[in-house]
């Protein structure tokens, strides 16, 4: 793959042209320079008219190196490859648009979510909290308590269908399996919690609210994440190892525990952990079916309980008499979900590093 | 057998059943064929498997007996003495709205950012930045929508200003703009940014395996690289383009809280993107009424659920039919 990919790679990658059509060619850099001249232009013709802005800035400079880089390149190079660079610059610029909320997002959530990024904020409950002060840790308390619920209902039969799909399953029934993962991973969150809620409504009475039944509804959604992400890592396990442990004699279900399984253990760790990063800050589902409490329960058959993307969506929508303050616990919030979303995708990239190597 | 020191004094290979082997070889006195250990294992998986079947069709079926009552009821008991149809359709309308105008702004930027990853950027580069992409994923959307309401929205005010004022004329622009940036623009555009790195991981998959032969063939006859994407690349990535595109609208279709937040729901039906009464769409009116609700509120909200899960469902299904068509060809 990597041998083969070269020549076109040589060819496509290096300045964007193929071969010389027995024009002239703009050097390498033309582009860089273009753009680099042109917005050193245009942020001193805004600074002179007093409306400078960042987005206006990257905006016109895009447009006017866009027509300067084409002019030049039509007059040396030609029409074909003048479009080249068109759309080279343009599909570039569009890979900086589509990243850059990420950027204006991870900056905001910072930036808002530092003033209450405090001890209190995790020490303290929001019972009897009426204006400023107040924390969320009995939010984080059920966050992590219905997440680790969801854990342990998900793992199991997530790592047990994907044994099935690599290890045992054949025929029409391991097909429609493969299809229906795949369709259950675009179930929408909030119906996830509404079958939750009506699986549980039918034992318990209407009105039912508690942590265990948002646990069931976020089991939907990580089954099949679970399902897709350990089944790729079952099915680098090499084959010769499973072989191996058949010609000594091994029945299939100890070669599976005892070979498959340990020798997959990293991609498997990773895959559950990118499988929490996605469901822990799920909110729809929790919103219907674990209600809203300001103290501390841990109990996830007993009562109602908070979550940290419940709790920013209501410090948002009922900021009662200090809005400023509730908003600025829901951006705190915010804060604590990514920094534990981006800890669990870091920590499941270096342990997939670390200790899948055999496997890769 | 009288004899005091028998037992040790007997060879091993005369010993026969009755007298455990493992206290003097270590080897277990019946070695197991593992058959019923197989058996038990096989089935326990197969089970787990048979499960995400029984889960969906259970999704289907505790939805249907939960919005039974409210699909039975009379018109005159349903919240505001409306029929199930004329109250779910806005709500239905206002899904799809939503979910359209993000997959019109997410699909060419997907496209653009798979081939940029795939064929523009330096291939040492190309793993960090589909993981950079992928992060675009895994924000919450509750995050989403506080960025949408706090920073996106008033950001894009002077622009709805600018599009009433200049295509005022188009019926999607009419306006008058809203001044705080709930709108359905806002909505659809933070919708986009959730479901850009679902049709962009797609795309880039398939884009990465257009034949070699092909793009190098395109190359050596003097195609540029655009060309050559063009003739080679996009053809075959053609489907993975229409799946991928499908997946996302099924995620922006069922995608709650950022609408939720974002728009001031009304639940009108109109086609005008940046005035401040927006339609609403099902999982938003989910979200903001199940809380507070009770008896038949429940069992109606259950009803439009099920129809979300159905539009959902049959989008999704489509989109996997195409893709595993691909993967079979």
């Amino acid at each position: 793959m990597e041998a083969s990919a070269t020549t076109a790679d040589r060819l496509s990658r290096g300045n964007g042209l193929a071969l010389t059509q027995g024009r002239g060619v703009l050097p390498t850099w033309t582009p860089y320079a273009v753009l680099l001249g042109v917005a050193a232009l245009v942020a001193a013709l805004l600074g002179v008219t007093g409306s400078f802005g960042i987005v206006l800035l990257v905006a016109i400079s895009l447009v006017v190196s866009a027509v300067v880089l084409y002019a030049m390149s039509r007059t040396v190079e030609g029409s074909r490859r003048a479009t080249d660079r068109l759309v080279t610059l343009g599909i570039t610029a569009a890979f900086f648009l589509a990243v850059a909320p990420l950027i204006s997002v991870l900056f905001q959530v910072i930036k808002r979510g530092a003033a209450r990024f405090d001890a209190d904020f995790f020490t303290e409950s929001a019972r009897g909290v009426i204006g400023a002060g107040g924390g969320a840790s009995h939010a984080i308390v059920g966050t992590l308590v219905i997440t680790g619920c969801a854990t342990l209902i998900s793992v199991p039969i997530g790592v047990m269908a994907a044994i099935y799909l690599t290890e045992y399953g054949k025929g029409r029934l391991r097909r429609a399996i493969t299809f229906f993962v795949d369709v259950m991973t675009g179930i929408p969150s909030i119906v996830a919690g509404l079958f939750a809620y009506a699986l549980f409504e039918l034992f318990l009475g209407p009105g039912i609210r508690l942590g265990i039944i948002g646990a069931v509804a976020l089991s939907v959604l990580m089954i099949p994440i679970v399902i897709r992400a350990s089944e790729e890592v079952l099915k680098i396990v090499p084959n010769h190892l499973r072989e191996a442990s058949y010609a000594l004699g091994t029945p299939k279900w100890r070669t599976i525990t005892k070979v498959v399984l340990p020798t997959a253990l990293a991609g498997l760790v990773t895959a559950v952990m990118i499988a929490v990063a996605r469901i822990i800050g799920e909110t729809a589902p929790l919103l219907v079916t674990t209600g809203v409490i300001d103290s501390v329960n841990s109990n996830p058959f007993d009562g109602r309980m908070q979550n940290l993307a419940v709790y920013a969506f209501g410090e948002y929508r009922n900021p009662g008499v200090m809005r400023d303050a509730a908003f600025d616990r829901a951006w705190a919030a915010a804060l604590t979900l990514i920094v534990i979303v981006m800890i669990l995708f870091l920590v499941a990239r270096l342990v997939y590093r670390r200790f899948g190597t055999e496997i890769r | 057998m009288p004899s005091v020191d028998a037992p040790s004094s007997t060879p091993l290979a005369e010993r026969t059943d009755g007298e455990p082997r493992e206290a003097f070889t270590g080897l277990p006195s019946r070695i197991p064929t593992g058959k019923t250990g197989d058996r038990i294992f096989a089935q326990s998986a197969t089970l787990a498997g048979v499960l995400i079947l029984i889960t969906l069709a259970g999704v289907a079926i505790f939805l249907l007996g939960e919005a039974m009552p409210a699909i039975t009821a009379g018109t005159d008991e349903l919240p505001d003495g409306k029929s199930l149809i004329d109250y779910v359709a806005p709500l239905a309308f206002g899904t799809v709205l939503a979910a359209t105008i993000a997959v019109i702004i997410a699909v060419p930027v997907a496209i653009a950012v798979a081939l940029f990853i795939s064929h523009i950027a330096p291939r040492r580069l190309s793993l960090t930045l589909s993981y950079i992409v992928d992060l675009l994923a895994a924000i919450p959307s509750i995050i989403y929508g506080l960025w949408g309401i706090f920073v996106l929205g008033p950001a894009a005010v002077s622009v709805m200003e600018w599009l009433e004022d200049k295509a005022g004329f188009i019926p999607l622009f009419k306006g008058p703009a809203s001044t705080t940036g709930r709108t359905m623009l806002v909505a659809g555009v933070v919708l986009a940014v959730m479901i850009t790195p679902i049709i962009s991981a797609v795309a880039r998959e398939i884009f990465s395996q257009t034949p070699r032969r092909l793009q190098e063939g395109a190359l050596a006859l003097g195609a540029t690289r655009w060309e050559m994407i063009r003739m080679t690349v996009l053809p075959f990535g053609k489907s993975a383009i229409i799946s991928g595109s499908m997946l996302g609208l099924g995620r922006a279709l069922g995608e709650t809280m950022a609408v939720t937040i974002i728009l001031s729901a009304s639940g009108i039906v109109s086609f005008n993107l940046i005035s401040q009464s927006n339609p609403t769409p099902i999982a938003a009116n989910i979200a903001l009424n199940f809380p507070e609700s009770s008896g038949l509120e429940v069992n109606t909200l259950i009803a439009s659920g099920l129809v979300l899960f159905l539009i959902t469902l049959v989008v999704n299904m489509a989109a996997r039919a195409i893709i595993s068509k691909q993967a079979a060809a």
